[in-house]
This record gives C-alpha cells, sequence and structure tokens, in this order.
C-alpha cells in the first residue's frame, strides 16, 4: 500500500464525520473542564461586578466567547494533517517571537502583576504571546528531534542543539518579562520532550543541573526582578509580607481551606463573593472551586485532569510515529506542570506565579493556547489509528 | 521507540502521577484534615460583628423600688463607615458637631476613632466597640440639639440622634446609696484582659462597682448579635445571623429605699453635729443589718457622690474630685473600706475574755482615775475615779481601769515579755471568736480586712518593720528623730515581736493596732444580740427574670458561732441595756419608747490631719434593738467625730425612729417601715414604676 493512498483513506475518513477520529474520554474530560471552568469565572466575578454597579456576565460573555474560538481553533488543529503543521511552525514560531520582543517596548507591551507579558490590542483585548510561544516550542522542538538527518534511531547532539535553541530565545525572552511560571513551565517541558526523545541521558542531566544553578545564579546576579524575589520568600516564609504576596497566598490558602469536604455550593462562597483573594477569575481561579465545591468538586477536577494526562499518555504510547509522540509528550508536560504550578501555588505547595489553570482560568490566549493543544492531542490520536 | 524513549516516557508519566497525587494530598490536608481551622479563619476575615446590647436587669430594694434602672436617653452617634466615605474623611461634620455639642473637636475626633486607630498614650477616650455600629458622641443631648440634627441631615452626613437605654440612679426618696449600688461604664482592654472566666463583647457596658459590678453577669443579660459579611472593600454583603438580645435579670436586695434614705441623713446630720461642736467631723458610715439573717437593710458612707455622673460622662474635675483628699475621698465607701479603732465598743469582747478567764461577772470591782502597767500609768477615761461598781455598770458607764488591771494581770499570767509556749491569751481567742479577721463577705467588692493585735500580727508586724526601727537613726526622716520616737524605735526594735504589758492593756479596751470596718462592729453586735450567730453579710436577696420567675435566692449563711456562753450573752446583754439607761447612751437615748441595747466608743487616733490639727477621736456607737426580741443591728461610726454618744448615738437614734416609727418619744401608728416588726420576706412584683409605702 503507497504513503499516498494510506494518506487519502486517512483523509476521506477524517471527512465522514466532524467528530471522527476525537477521543471521546479525552473529549468529554475536557468538556466537563470548560463546563465548570464557566461556572467558576462566572462564580468569581458576578457578585462583586453586581454589587460595584457594573454587569455581572461580563466575564461570563467574554469566557464563553473565548470557549467558542477555542473550540474552532481545537477543532482546526484536529481536523488538519498534524503533519502539515511542520509547514506552518517555522512561521508560528516566528511570530511569538516576534510577539515575545514587541511586549517588551515600552507602550506596545503592557503590564501585569511585574511582567510585561501582554500586547494590547483595540477595544480592551490583549494577546500573550508566551501562551503561543509554548505551542511553537513543542511543536518545533518535536519536529526537530523526530527528523533525523542521519540513519539512527536517537537524535544527536546536534540535533538537541538545535532543538535547545528553538526553545532558548523565546524562554530568555519570557524570563526578561519576567514571566517565571511560564519559564519554568517551557523549561519542564523542554527537558522532558529531550528526554523523551531517546537524546543521550547525558543533555537530561546536564539540562536539570543548568536548569537548578541557572535558578541560583538568575536569583544571585539579579537576572530576577525583586518582584520575583518577593514572591520567592513570601513562599518560603508566607507571613513575612502581609500586605502582598504573602497575603495573598494567605487567602488563597484560607479561601480552600474553608471549604471544607463539600463547599459553600456555587456561587455562595462568601470568601470569592468578597473578593479576598485577588486575580480569582484567573490566577486563583482554583480557590473559587475550593471554596464553593468543597474537596468533592476540587478533588473532581484533579480527577479529569488525571483523566485528560492520562489519556494523553495513552496516545502518544499507540502512535507509531515519533513526532506525533514528542509532540504528544510535549503537550502533557505543559498541561501537567502548568496545573501542577497552578493548583500548587493556590495550595500553598509552589511560589507564586502569574500562570492561568487549563481549561479553566479566564484569559483569552490562554484559553485558545490550550485547546490547541487539546486539538493536537486529539490530532494524533485521530491520526495513530488503523 | 527507543529502549529510552519508553522507559523516560514511563518515568515522565510516574512524575505527573506523583504530582497529581501531591496536589490529591495537599487539598486533603487543606479541606478536610485543616477545613475547621481554615473555615475560622475565612469566618474572621469576612464576618463583622454588631453588638446590641441587652436592657440591664433593674436593682430593686426589698419591697420593689426601684435602685437602679434604665432611662430613655437621645444619644448622637456618628456612623463611622459614612463619615469615612465623605471626601475629607468627615473633619467638617465633626467641626460642625462640636460647636452644636459644645464639645472639643479632638474630643469627638477621639471618641470616633477605634483604640487601636490611636497611638499608645492618646487613647483615653476612643471607641471599644466596633466600626459597624453607631458610635455615641453623648448619650444624654437635650431634645433641641437632637432635633437639629435630624432635621439639618444635610448639614450632618453619617450623624443621627436616637434614643438609648442608659443606666439611671432615680434616688428615689432621696436616696444616694453610691457606694453599694456601683456604676456601669463602657468595657475596657483590662476587663477583657483579665480573663475572669465572663464572656464580654466590646461595646458593651459592664458593671464596674458595687451591686453593678457583684451581679454584673445576672444584670447584663445577653447582647444581640448580628454577624454582617464584609467584602475586600468592607462593604456588607449579606447577613449571616441575628440574634435578639436577652434582658438581664433584676436584682432584688435588702435594702429598704426610705430606711436608706433616712440613714443617709441620719449620718450626715451626725457629721455635721460633729463639726458643729468643733471636730473635724471628715467621713462617717452607718449600717442596718437584719440580726436574724446577715441582710443588710441600709448601709450609707459619707462623703458621697452622684452615681448618675459616670454615665453621663465625668468630667475631669469630676474624676479627680472622687478621690481628693480636700473633698473626703468620697470614692471609699467608709462602711466598707474604713478602718479604724473599735475604742470602748470592744468591751464586750473585754467581758467574754474575763469569763473565760474565771472573773466574776456579778462581782464588784474598782474602777480607779489610773492603773499602774509597768512603768507606765494608763488613765481611765477622762481620768474619772468613779470607785466600785458590777461589771455591768462598768460596760455602762464604760470604765477603762477595770479592764487594764483584768488585761495586765492576765498578760502576766502568760509569762509578760516571756510569754509562756502555751499562754491562755483570753482575750485574743475571745476576739477571734468573733472571726475578726474574716471579712464580712458582703456581695460588693472591695471589704477591707479588720485586723486584730493578737501575737501573730505583732510577729508579722516585726518581720515587716524590724528593719526600720533596728536602723531608726538613719531610715526615720529628721522630723521623726525626737527622742520620745527614737527610743520608742528602740523598745521595738528590743521587743517589737512580743505582746508588751502596754499593748495588751490597749487591747482590753480597743485600742492600739486592732482596728475594724464598721461593718465588721455591726456583725459583731448583730451577734451579740442574736444568741451568737456570725452571719456573712449580704445585699442580694434573689435574681428575678423579667417574666417574674425567681432564678436564684441567696440564702443566709452562717460563718461562726461566738465561744460565750448563754450566760455570758445574757449578762452582756443586760450590760449593752444598761448602756442606754443609765450609762453613757442614756442621754442619746432619753425618753425613747422602745428599748435599744447599745455601746459607745470613743476611740483616740494619733497623727494630724493635713492642716496641721490633732485628730480628733473616732466616734462609735453599736447597737440593736428591740432589747427583748432582738431583729436589727445598727452602727454608726464617724470618724474625728467626737464623743460616741453624742455624735454617732444621737445618729443611732434618728435611724431607729425612722425604723419604728418614733416621733417625738412617740411610737406613731402606721409609720414603722416594717409594720409586722420584721422585713418583707416575700419578693416583691418588679416595675420600673413601683413607689415606696410612705407612712400616712
Amino acid at each position: 500500500m503507497s504513503q499516498i493512498s494510506a494518506r487519502q483513506r486517512l483523509y476521506r475518513r477524517s471527512r465522514s464525520s466532524i467528530f471522527h477520529g476525537f477521543d471521546p474520554v479525552l473529549t468529554a474530560a475536557v468538556a466537563l473542564l470548560l463546563v465548570i471552568g464557566t461556572l467558576l469565572v462566572y462564580a468569581a466575578t458576578r457578585d462583586w461586578y453586581a454589587r460595584n454597579g457594573l454587569d455581572p456576565q461580563y466575564y461570563l460573555k467574554r469566557h464563553v466567547i473565548n470557549i467558542a474560538i477555542g473550540v474552532l481553533l481545537a477543532y482546526g488543529t484536529t481536523v488538519i494533517d498534524y503533519r502539515l503543521l511542520r509547514a506552518y511552525t517555522p512561521i508560528f514560531w516566528g511570530l511569538s517571537v516576534l510577539g515575545l520582543v514587541i511586549v517588551l517596548i515600552p507602550g506596545l507591551g503592557s503590564t501585569v502583576n511585574g511582567a510585561r507579558a501582554w500586547i494590547s490590542l483595540p477595544g480592551g483585548f490583549q494577546i500573550q504571546p508566551a501562551e503561543l510561544a509554548k505551542i511553537a516550542i513543542i511543536v518545533g522542538m518535536s519536529m526537530l528531534l523526530s527528523e533525523r538527518s542521519h540513519n539512527s534511531n536517537e537524535p544527536s547532539s546536534q540535533d538537541v542543539l538545535q532543538a535547545l535553541l528553538i526553545a532558548g530565545l523565546p524562554v530568555l525572552l519570557i524570563i526578561v518579562q519576567p514571566d517565571m511560571g511560564t519559564a519554568f513551565i517551557i523549561s519542564a517541558s523542554v527537558v522532558t520532550i529531550i528526554a523523551v526523545s531517546g537524546a543521550p541521558s547525558r543533555w537530561v542531566a546536564g539540562l536539570l543541573i543548568v536548569a537548578v544553578l541557572g535558578a541560583v545564579v538568575a536569583t544571585k546576579a539579579g537576572v530576577i526582578s525583586e518582584y520575583q524575589i518577593n514572591r520567592l520568600q513570601t513562599f518560603v516564609d508566607p507571613t513575612a509580607d502581609t500586605q502582598g504576596a504573602g497575603y495573598q497566598l494567605r487567602q488563597a490558602r484560607i479561601t480552600v481551606g474553608s471549604g471544607g469536604l463539600l463547599g459553600t455550593g456555587l456561587f455562595n462562597g462568601p470568601q470569592t463573593n468578597g473578593r479576598f483573594v485577588p486575580e480569582q477569575q484567573t490566577d486563583f481561579i482554583f480557590t473559587v472551586a475550593g471554596e464553593e465545591l468543597g474537596f468533592v468538586g476540587s478533588g473532581l477536577i484533579l480527577l479529569l485532569y488525571l483523566l485528560v494526562l492520562m489519556r494523553a499518555f495513552s496516545i502518544a504510547r499507540r502512535t507509531t510515529d515519533p513526532f506525533g509522540r514528542l509532540m504528544t509528550t510535549g503537550v502533557i508536560a505543559w498541561f501537567a506542570f502548568q496545573l501542577f504550578e497552578n493548583i500548587g501555588m493556590t495550595l500553598g505547595l509552589m511560589p507564586m506565579t502569574g500562570v492561568p489553570l487549563p481549561f479553566i482560568s479566564y484569559g483569552g490566549s490562554s484559553m485558545f493556547a490550550t485547546l490547541i493543544g487539546f486539538g493536537l492531542l486529539q490530532n494524533v490520536h485521530a491520526r495513530s489509528k488503523g | 521507540m527507543n529502549q529510552r524513549s519508553r522507559l523516560n516516557l514511563l518515568v515522565f508519566q510516574i512524575l505527573v502521577i506523583s504530582l497529581m497525587v501531591a496536589l490529591f494530598g495537599r487539598l486533603f490536608y487543606l479541606q478536610v484534615a485543616s477545613g475547621p481551622k481554615y473555615r475560622d479563619a475565612a469566618l474572621s476575615i469576612q464576618s463583622r460583628d454588631v453588638i446590641y446590647p441587652a436592657t440591664r436587669g433593674l436593682i430593686v430594694d426589698s419591697s420593689g423600688v426601684p435602685l437602679a434602672l434604665n432611662k430613655v436617653g437621645l444619644a448622637i452617634t456618628i456612623d463611622r463607615i459614612a463619615i469615612d466615605q465623605q471626601p475629607d474623611q468627615g473633619i467638617a461634620v465633626m467641626q460642625r458637631l462640636s460647636k452644636l455639642l459644645k464639645l472639643k473637636y479632638k474630643d469627638i475626633y477621639r471618641n470616633t476613632r477605634l483604640c487601636g486607630e490611636l497611638p499608645t498614650g492618646q487613647r483615653a477616650g476612643c471607641w471599644t466597640g466596633s466600626r459597624y455600629q453607631p458610635i455615641p458622641i453623648t448619650k444624654d443631648a437635650d431634645p433641641d440639639t437632637a432635633l437639629q440634627i435630624v432635621e439639618r441631615s444635610d448639614q450632618f452626613p453619617g450623624v443621627d440622634a436616637e434614643p438609648i437605654a442608659i443606666r439611671n440612679y432615680p434616688g428615689i426618696v432621696g436616696l444616694n446609696a453610691a457606694h453599694v449600688l456601683g456604676y456601669v461604664g463602657p468595657l475596657t482592654d483590662s476587663d477583657l484582659a483579665k480573663g475572669d472566666g465572663k464572656q464580654y463583647f466590646r461595646s458593651e457596658s459592664i458593671g464596674k462597682s458595687g451591686l453593678e459590678f457583684s451581679y454584673d453577669s445576672y444584670l447584663r443579660g445577653t447582647p444581640g448579635i448580628k454577624t454582617l459579611i464584609v467584602d475586600r472593600k468592607e462593604a456588607v454583603t449579606s447577613q449571616r445571623q441575628d440574634t435578639a438580645s436577652i434582658p438581664g435579670n433584676h436584682l432584688v436586695t435588702s435594702l429598704d429605699a426610705r430606711l436608706q434614705s433616712a440613714v443617709e441623713v441620719a449620718l450626715e446630720d451626725a457629721v455635721l453635729r460633729g463639726r458643729a461642736n468643733g471636730y473635724t467631723s471628715d467621713s462617717g458610715a452607718a449600717v442596718v443589718m437584719d440580726i436574724r439573717n446577715g441582710q443588710i437593710l441600709a448601709i450609707a458612707s459619707y462623703p458621697t457622690y452622684d452615681p448618675n455622673a459616670f454615665e453621663k460622662g465625668l468630667t475631669v474635675q469630676q474624676a479627680s474630685d472622687l478621690y481628693s483628699e480636700k473633698k473626703g475621698v468620697p470614692a471609699l465607701s467608709r462602711a466598707l473600706q474604713g478602718l479604724f479603732a473599735p475604742a470602748s465598743t470592744f468591751k464586750t469582747v473585754s467581758v467574754i475574755a474575763a469569763k473565760a478567764a474565771g472573773y466574776n461577772l456579778n462581782a464588784s470591782y474598782d474602777c480607779p482615775s489610773e492603773v499602774q502597767v509597768g512603768d507606765r500609768a494608763f488613765q481611765n477615761f477622762e481620768s474619772k475615779s468613779q470607785g466600785l461598781m458590777s461589771l455591768e455598770k462598768a460596760i455602762a458607764v464604760s470604765c477603762d481601769t477595770i479592764w487594764y488591771r483584768i488585761a495586765f494581770d492576765e498578760w502576766l499570767r502568760d509569762g509578760g515579755l516571756r510569754p509562756k509556749s502555751n499562754p491562755n491569751d483570753y482575750f485574743f481567742k475571745a476576739a477571734q471568736s468573733f472571726n475578726i479577721t474574716q471579712r464580712v463577705g458582703i456581695d460588693v467588692p472591695s471589704e477591707s480586712t479588720s485586723r486584730l493585735a493578737d501575737r501573730a500580727y505583732k510577729k508579722s508586724w516585726f518581720q515587716q518593720n524590724k528593719d526600720f526601727y533596728c536602723n531608726y537613726t538613719e531610715r526615720a526622716s529628721k522630723e521623726q528623730q525626737t527622742p520620745f520616737l527614737v527610743l520608742l524605735a528602740k523598745e521595738n526594735c528590743v521587743d517589737g515581736d512580743k505582746i508588751r504589758a502596754g499593748d495588751a492593756v490597749n487591747f482590753s479596751i480597743g485600742q492600739g493596732d486592732t482596728v475594724v470596718t464598721p461593718l465588721k462592729l455591726t456583725q459583731m453586735y448583730a451577734a451579740l444580740g442574736n444568741g451568737g450567730t456570725i452571719w456573712q453579710m449580704m445585699l442580694g436577696k434573689a435574681i428575678v427574670k423579667t417574666d417574674g420567675t425567681v432564678i436564684k435566692t441567696m440564702a443566709p449563711k452562717k460563718l461562726g458561732k461566738l465561744t460565750a456562753s448563754k450566760s455570758t450573752l445574757k449578762f452582756l446583754q443586760g450590760a449593752l441595756r444598761e448602756v442606754n439607761i443609765s450609762g453613757t447612751g442614756a442621754g442619746a437615748f432619753a425618753g425613747f419608747p422602745i428599748s435599744v441595747s447599745g455601746k459607745t466608743g470613743t476611740a483616740e487616733v494619733f497623727g494630724r490631719n493635713p492642716n496641721g490639727s490633732l485628730k480628733d477621736n473616732t466616734s462609735w456607737y453599736a447597737s440593736y434593738a428591740p432589747t427583748e426580741k432582738p431583729r436589727y443591728a445598727v452602727v454608726m461610726m464617724v470618724s474625728q467625730g467626737g464623743f460616741g454618744a453624742s455624735t454617732s448615738g444621737v445618729g443611732v437614734r434618728k435611724i431607729y425612729e425612722a425604723l419604728f416609727g418614733v416621733s417625738e418619744n412617740k411610737i406613731v401608728p402606721g409609720a414603722a417601715l416594717f409594720p409586722d416588726g420584721k422585713p418583707p420576706v416575700k419578693l416583691p412584683k418588679i416595675s420600673p414604676a413601683t413607689k415606696p409605702k410612705v407612712a400616712p
């Protein structure tokens, strides 16, 4: 059977139904997370906006629009043959690097919570190039590490170096913002991709050492801003600062803890409605789940994430295509580290950074990126059948 | 997929599962294991309690006449939340208000600040309540001012006038009773810090002294609590609970408003009479007790103060007057806290001692003008020689020398300055049988403990003072270095721990270091009158709920029993009656239609007044009546009031006149305060409108 006819058959099959090829469990889990997220975003903003004379559904409406756009993007990502992505990846990468440069230019980039991570667009919209960079890096690295220029079963050091270059430039730009949370997530994903690519172990070990040294040097040399160090310090000793990061972390923990086993019920959380936790529709949205849905509800969210990740692992195992496997691994690492960083911060396990919770937090760029990531998983799944 | 890829993917999967397990574990720890702790923490972040004080219970006399009740006052209040939101944080409003109320702006500013908002040292007058309740600037505004505030609400945004309950001591039939009723005041940080097991709410008014303090937990009731849920901007979002306040219970006392008023008048008269006779007469106390159960029917202290001043808000002048020496320290209750030598009233103790020592109470004894005790001669009162007389007569005319002789002889028999290992100590033991160093147990705070100058006292006194006396020339000031005082110091250093002849002799006539409160002497004379029972003194009779249910009755409590035999007590009762027939009290009680038994006391006091004059004698009169069927013990003391009989004796007669309804030596039918001869036993119906029964 020739390569071309197989491709045509795949193409035909994927045309037969718009849902054809979707992993039903993965899709259901993500859909449930999107629904829960929508309710939580509404719960986080409804009361406060109503009380202050604003439209209580302001965030809800925007969030639903974000999801709708994101779902379209995910669908698009799913149905195109991901092998076509390779053609667009360099453009995609170039655009995100350009975006990361633009945010650093005064007047063009806007600062939120101490990081110059946003490009303001007309109409109150903002985009966060770092979110798109995640996808570009994952796809780009997977491409480089799966296409061999030589006849070998594992990537050569040269391949690894090239891949690192692809990741390194955007990560540096993100560190300069500074957005340590995103830099951490990308770096951890990069190491994971390299490890799973079958590259020599010394690369993995070396990168881990470099990461630790880099963190130490960056802290000492002042590459990390005072703001970042404050956040780290208050992670170590939350009582050190009563109004800043320590205050926020403590409020978050109290809010989650006060939910108890069953929570106060959706829309009924006094901590949430009183808005004692900052950024509670974005970075701290898990506190809303903790307070209003309790251990039962927030545990369910964790289970859904676990389900998504485990499904993705089985996709990575089943595919015969090294590119698809590496890309899937990259997406898993991205989702896993990002949700761990976000929920871990909320629960006091991780230092405070500004990363959104995948599928749940309010925020267009993040929603688009995670749904594209979800599309990539579906894509690999669809093509690995048969 | 090569082997390493496969392995690394598995390692990665295990890592991801571990991370998820970590999140689960942490979530479980926060929400399930520590949930209650965080719920409490969240509650303190979100909720603000607003306290609505309960209506305080009434304090009434034994027939229901209110002694303390609640009055409606007009409070001018400031809403902190409202004025804080004004562009100038309410400065202009508070300035206008200070002009209208004629108060200083600074005072209003402080009144409306939470104590924590002000720097230490500038917190006087700060608001101890919460930010969410109206803060009163005055509680007794006049209606015109209140009306102006309400009508010009555009000028006074955030200011309101509203009627509130304030504590009021109505002073029915002119009574004052400030010292025993006490007063209420705002809860302070130190009250909260006491940790005395009582549950307080900030911004509550609590009893600060007297009955208001002792029975505060009953009177105060339970305040209503409204819990408001606020957001980060402190805006109220919802209300969690709203419990209504439970009004406080009423306190029925054994006091009688009419008698209290009469006792206060009689005491003031006595003090003024003392002054008219040329004595300093600086203060005094009078007590009437039911000798069958220890209940106090009236208790007065002079000088006194206006109990309503506290609720109105004391001015600096009023506050300093309370403790001013010049004004006689009105804050001090002489009845509870005054310690004075009992003088001849103490000879009743000496009779019991003499009897115990084997002296024949019916024999005759010589009453010379002086008795040689060691190397010193002790004079009879006014140095009169009165010849042979019975002991009964000796009590009646208050002969001192008979007791000097007996006391000195007994002191010698006990070994003098080298006491036997097991001395008889008849005098000390007779005194100890009256429980003198045990408090009378009255149910108001700050009662002083009377002092008995026995051997144990001497020892402890010496321990405290030997350093001073044994190094007198170095320690004492120049003015204290007179030859007499230096000699005295030398004596004190040598045998200050021992009862000396002079101490024994002074003890027998109630002079020296023995001092008692007027309450203690009342309790002692009540015991003599009732056949030897020492009762705990009580003001409270019962706690009654607003619906009339009796919650608690205070049962009379026996604290002790005199050791004296029945025959000794009988002898004493006869002697005390004789005092008012042929003795020192005969003048004061001449023609009184009801037989009264009593004893005068005129105690010498050492030292000088601030103006340099020598201190005058303490005037005592201690008594019970009617002699045949004793029911009441009445004691009056006037500090520096001169003779016992003429100052206090006459005063006590006036009290009996009111009690028994006597006018011009005749019993006026129906005028007695207690028509059946005893204070009411049945608890009264309680109403703020109850009026005292007035004799026709």
